[in-house]
């Protein structure tokens, strides 16, 4: 793609009031893009394509161009560069091509995911529970290690999880944002985006600056789904922006996991209802991988460690505890010992890997 | 807290009739002229127009209150020579007057009688509702009069003068209305609060609404050894300036337990006012200053408890000088994990991490540095409600934090500090020593909870005092375990970055 051509999208893309399929459209239509710069409203509204709104924001955008010419060139060349991939790129994914509305640019800093390597999606709740966030991990760090690539959104709770589980496998993961690439949101991931920019890459449909604003997530949904071979949905609650994700990937014929749930959970209300609906139930890596047909040598069952090292005492503590944390005087009443001495216990299952303390007294069991 | 002695001069002379009053004094103190030549007039004595000049000495030192009058009215009386002057050496005079003579009660007695009997004076004349508590400072005379006419008797008459007499109280057990066997289940904050009190660690409770953490607070009084005679004049002074006593002056001979709430201004928590009075952390002081909802109150609020919580008083300068009060009280605070209160039940908790976090930032880190310990409580299940099983009382408890004290004011006798919640660097190093093991497993557990070198400090101090409660002379093994388990978790709950 040429130059001017390349930077005409930019202008385009930049703009915010064009979606996808109507930049498409224009280009298909007038032939390239260049022609938009300076063309007349009657030639548009000839077109048909945009609406009388659209085409007064068009012709009052066409003196920015000479700013965003400018801005796409500080963007590549200036410190932290970022590229911008257009659809006619060759880089451009491959999987992403095949939606209806796929975006025409794409801002990527990092790398971008390999066309013949499998892609999973893991999504889920922000405030997810801490069973739900070791899950999504195990299962990240499981298929990420069978080489399969690990694409999220880089949210709190679930999304993070999974980028780190990916991480944890040493192994490239994707972040899709909804906001400009520059910009880290949560800004409680920031360790996590700088990881990412070096070891996998960070996705963004919108130009540098955009605020993370609610209606921007929907349409970052369709990338991140977009972008993989299945989605898997740990933990979602009722009309959650997770089921978005997932009802988009049907749309997109992409196949959806569910991670099952305790019918009482609110969490995973949203989850057995995918379920209910006819999506696939993930027990385990393994049920995703042989979707994706990978095989892999060992059985991936999760179920917690191996206790056999314990000692006596440490197994029955170990035993009272649950993926839920539990509250320390719960503890001591099912397993009748005094209170210094399971606290020596907890601490000792703590520093081993065996439990995790979520807030000060309560302690949960690790995958 | 201090008070000081003031002489009152009046002098009767020929020249033009006035009434002066001098000796740098304030409006109230000035407006004493009329209240006491109304109340002489009305108690039946004529008093011939002539020059009556007041002096308040020492003129130098500003005086206001209304505790002046009586001594004004009785320097009048025997300026005139209606009562013999010489009955009045060694003798004090407080209270109000009335216009038809009558004594009113004023402030701060207990105090005052302190300076009396430190300025060797012999006697003292007060109204009778403060009687009883001048009795309690066991200084000097005490004489309960109703009104002036009395008084002028009885100053004419000293024979007939009848001291009160106080009635040695007999040992009463003291007794809180509440107490630890109404508490049930529970066991860690029990225990953690057993631990605090023992060496009066301050303590922070986390819990969901209804988990009983004011329940907790509310009995830690009860297990404090009980006040000594010094201790209870020194929060008696107090509580008399703010007019607090109990029964109408009585000594405070029980913990005080003070529990402001979160709206609190800085000013009411540490004292002050155009003549400074005492505030909630001085009330607190030998007792329980707890806050609730520690993230509700207001920031510069909290961080002025720093200062006086390392200096155990605090001194408050205002216009018309300075005065010091004490602060040797234990902080207890409550607070929810977040500002729904169900964390880290995330089926029930609805605030997002940022919330959480927000919610948790509020409260400062110099001031988290000087809680030792930090219990979670659980919501309490229906069982613990219901079971009938009660739980250790207070007296027993109390008897375990009593031993563990005096270990503790055995081994910092001549240090200046009295408890192991107060010991720096330095101490810890010669009090906390550990086995090499121990200090492999500390080191072991430094690193792999990613523990600050505070943090590391308030493990040692807390563990010190749990081998203080079991006498044990060195810190065990199960000692640093169960220290361990009361910090506070300062990467997850206070940390920036989530697990």
């Amino acid at each position: 793609m040429e130059k001017q051509e390349r930077e005409v999208l930019y202008w385009l893309v930049s703009s915010l009031f064009l979606g996808a399929v109507s930049i498409r459209r224009l280009g298909a239509y007038f032939g390239s893009y260049t022609p938009l710069l300076n063309i007349e409203e009657t030639e548009l509204r000839a077109a048909g394509i945009l609406t009388e709104g659209q085409i007064q924001k068009l012709m009052a955008w066409q003196s920015q161009f000479p700013a965003c010419r400018k801005n796409l060139e500080s963007l590549e060349m200036g410190e932290d560069p970022a590229v911008f991939v257009t659809a006619y790129d060759d880089v451009y994914p491959e999987r992403l091509r095949e939606i209806y509305d796929y975006p025409m640019g794409l801002f990527v800093k990092g790398r971008l995911p390999e066309a013949d390597r499998p892609a999973v999606a893991i999504v889920g709740a922000r405030g997810c529970s801490f069973y739900g966030e070791q899950i999504a991990e195990e299962f990240a760090r499981v298929l990420a290690a069978e080489g399969v690539q690990i694409f999220s959104g880089l949210a709190a709770g679930i999304d993070g999880a999974a980028h780190k589980g990916a991480l944890k496998a040493g192994r490239p993961t994707f972040g899709v944002l909804g906001c400009g690439i520059n910009i880290c949101y949560p800004a409680a991931n920031f360790k996590l985006y700088q990881q990412m920019k070096q070891t996998g890459g960070i996705i963004s449909e919108f130009p540098p600056g955009t605020k993370p604003k609610a209606q921007n997530f929907p349409m970052r949904n369709r990338i991140i789904s977009g972008l993989a071979d299945a989605v898997l949905v740990v933990e979602a609650r009722e009309k959650s922006g997770s089921l978005i994700t997932a009802e988009l990937a049907l749309e997109q014929g992409r196949e959806v996991f569910a991670v099952p749930g305790r019918i009482t959970d609110h969490l995973s209300e949203g989850c057995n209802w995918l379920i209910q609906q006819g999506a696939h139930v993930a027990v385990s890596p393994g049920d995703i991988l042989e979707y994706l047909g990978v095989k892999c040598q060992k059985q991936l069952i999760l179920c917690g460690k191996n206790v056999n090292t314990l000692a006596k005492k440490e197994k029955m503590v170990y035993s009272c505890l649950d993926f839920k944390p539990k509250h320390i005087d719960q503890i001591l009443e099912e397993s009748g010992l005094p209170l210094s001495e399971t606290l020596g216990i907890l601490l000792e299952l703590e520093l081993g890997g065996y439990a995790f303390r979520a807030g000060n007294h309560y302690y949960g069991k690790k995958i | 807290m201090e008070g000081y002695l003031v002489e009152v001069e009046a002098d009767v002379s020929n020249g033009l009739p006035g009434f002066h009053m001098v000796g740098c004094l304030a409006s109230e103190v000035k407006e004493a002229e009329e209240r006491v030549r109304t109340a002489i007039r009305n108690s039946g004595f004529q008093l011939p127009s002539r020059k009556v000049t007041i002096n308040l000495s020492p003129a130098n030192v500003r005086k206001d209150g209304t505790g002046w009058d009586l001594a004004v009215a009785v320097a009048v009386l025997a300026a005139y020579g209606i009562v013999n002057p010489l009955i009045l050496k060694d003798t004090a005079f407080l209270g109000e007057l009335g216009l038809d003579g009558r004594i009113k009660p004023v402030r701060g007695v207990l105090s005052l009688m302190m300076v009396l009997g430190k300025a060797g004076i012999r006697r003292c004349f007060l109204a009778e509702e403060n009687g009883k508590e001048g009795l309690a400072a066991r200084t000097v005379e005490i004489v309960k009069i109703r009104d002036l006419k009395e008084l002028a008797v009885l100053l004419n008459a000293p024979e007939q003068i009848q001291k009160e007499i106080f009635l040695e109280d007999s040992d009463v057990k003291i007794s809180y209305s509440v107490d630890f066997s109404e508490v049930h289940g529970q066991k860690l904050l029990r225990r953690a609060t057993e631990v605090a009190v023992a060496g009066r660690h301050n303590i922070l409770y986390i819990g969901p609404p209804g988990s009983g953490k004011s329940m907790m607070a509310r009995r830690i009084p009860t297990i404090m050894p009980e006040l000594s005679r010094k201790e209870q004049l020194e929060v008696s002074q107090v509580y008399s300036i703010c007019g607090l006593l109990p029964n109408g002056g009585e000594l405070m001979k029980i913990r005080p337990f003070r529990s402001p709430h979160h709206t609190i201004s800085p000013q009411a928590l540490t004292g002050g006012g155009k003549r400074p009075r005492p505030g909630e952390i001085s009330l607190a002081s030998r007792g329980v200053l707890f806050l609730d909802e520690l993230p509700e109150f207001q920031k510069k609020t909290l961080e002025i408890l720093r200062q006086p919580m390392e200096d155990r008083k605090i001194t408050i300068s205002r216009v018309y000088g300075a005065c010091e009060f004490p602060a040797h009280f234990m902080l207890a605070a409550a607070m929810n994990p977040c500002p729904c209160g169900y964390f880290p039940d995330k089926n029930r908790c609805s605030c997002t991490e940022h919330q959480v976090r927000q919610y948790l930032r509020k409260i400062s880190r110099p001031l988290l540095d000087r809680i030792d310990i930090c219990v979670e409580a659980a919501a309490v299940s229906y069982q613990d409600i219901r079971s009938g099983a009660a739980g250790e009382s207070s007296e027993d408890i109390r008897q375990r934090v009593e031993e563990a004290r005096s270990i503790q004011a055995l081994r910092f006798s001549g240090t200046g500090i009295l408890f192991n919640s107060e010991m720096g660097e330095g101490e810890i190093r010669r009090y906390c020593r550990l086995q090499p093991k121990d200090d492999a497993f500390l080191q072991q557990v430094f690193g792999r909870m990613g523990l600050s070198a505070r943090g590391c400090h308030k493990i040692l101090r807390v563990a010190r005092t749990i081998a203080d409660l079991e006498g044990a002379t060195t810190i065990g093994r199960n000692h640093l375990i169960e220290a361990v388990g009361y910090r506070e978790l300062e990467e997850q709950y206070w940390g920036k970055e989530g697990r």
